[in-house]
């Protein structure tokens, strides 16, 4: 699945890349869809508690090695 | 009540949170921007209130520090292991400066934000903050040295704040 954007947060640490995946989706409509990949282990247990504090919808979250990519779906 | 916030999004139900900032050194500065700008980020009102030592963090020009005095747990990684600096070590003219310059490189190394830029985020997340009118007497701070966008008030204003949020913190 295409993500209609996708934000880089590799190299960045807690709590940046929520921050930036926060900025990200606040200029995106609801509906569409956001991907990010990060390097942050954290991210994992992170993105989760983000998405279900918020409301936004986790579609994909997976870890390739040392790289962790997430599909989220603005819905909040 | 329904309150717009700038993305749009309904607040009405948004839960809230407040920040006693009582520290101003390089490591004690990270959890409440972090907690604040993460908050925010998921939907918080968050209100921080700078105080005593904490105060200087909302000076334009920031010169935070590290010292490893009275801080036994502080141990720096260093080829393989982790260093401890004795007190009398760190009492030493030029080690705390040293200390202060390992901690930026590391921060910068690992990928972690300056405060600068993590107190940026809190502004542009309209994150309230406070500085406390008393530690400014106190300590001779000038409002005009400080950041835009910032409130004075005392113990009262923040009492106000903190009797309605759901998580009142001290750090």
């Amino acid at each position: 699945m295409m993500a209609d954007q996708t934000l880089d947060a590799k190299g960045l640490n807690c709590p940046l890349p929520i921050l930036r995946a926060k900025k990200a989706l606040k200029d995106m409509a609801t509906g569409q869809t956001l991907e990010i990949i990060a390097t942050d282990p954290g991210s994992m247990a992170d993105f989760d508690a983000f998405c279900r504090t918020t409301g936004n919808q986790m579609l994909e979250s997976k870890q390739d090695g040392k790289l962790y990519t997430f599909l989220i779906k603005r819905t909040a | 009540m329904a309150i717009q916030t700038p993305d749009g999004t309904a607040a009405s139900n948004a839960k809230s949170m407040s920040i006693i900032v009582t520290k101003g050194s390089l490591d004690w500065a990270y959890p409440p921007f972090i907690l604040a700008t993460t908050a925010a980020a998921m939907g918080v009102d968050v209100t921080m209130f700078f105080t005593f030592y904490g105060l200087p963090l909302l000076l334009k020009k920031l010169d935070l520090q590290i010292s490893a005095l009275g801080n036994p747990a502080m141990k720096m990684p260093m080829m393989g292991t982790h260093m401890v600096m004795p007190n009398i070590v760190g009492m030493i003219p030029g080690v705390h400066a040293a200390a202060t310059v390992m901690m930026k490189n590391l921060i910068k190394k690992k990928g972690v934000a300056s405060i600068e830029e993590l107190r940026e985020a809190a502004v542009e997340s309209e994150v309230k903050m406070i500085a406390c009118q008393m530690t400014m007497d106190l300590f001779e701070y000038d409002r005009k040295d400080m950041i835009d966008g910032i409130q004075i008030g005392g113990a009262a204003t923040y009492m106000e704040q903190a009797l309605k949020s759901d998580v009142n913190l001290y750090i």
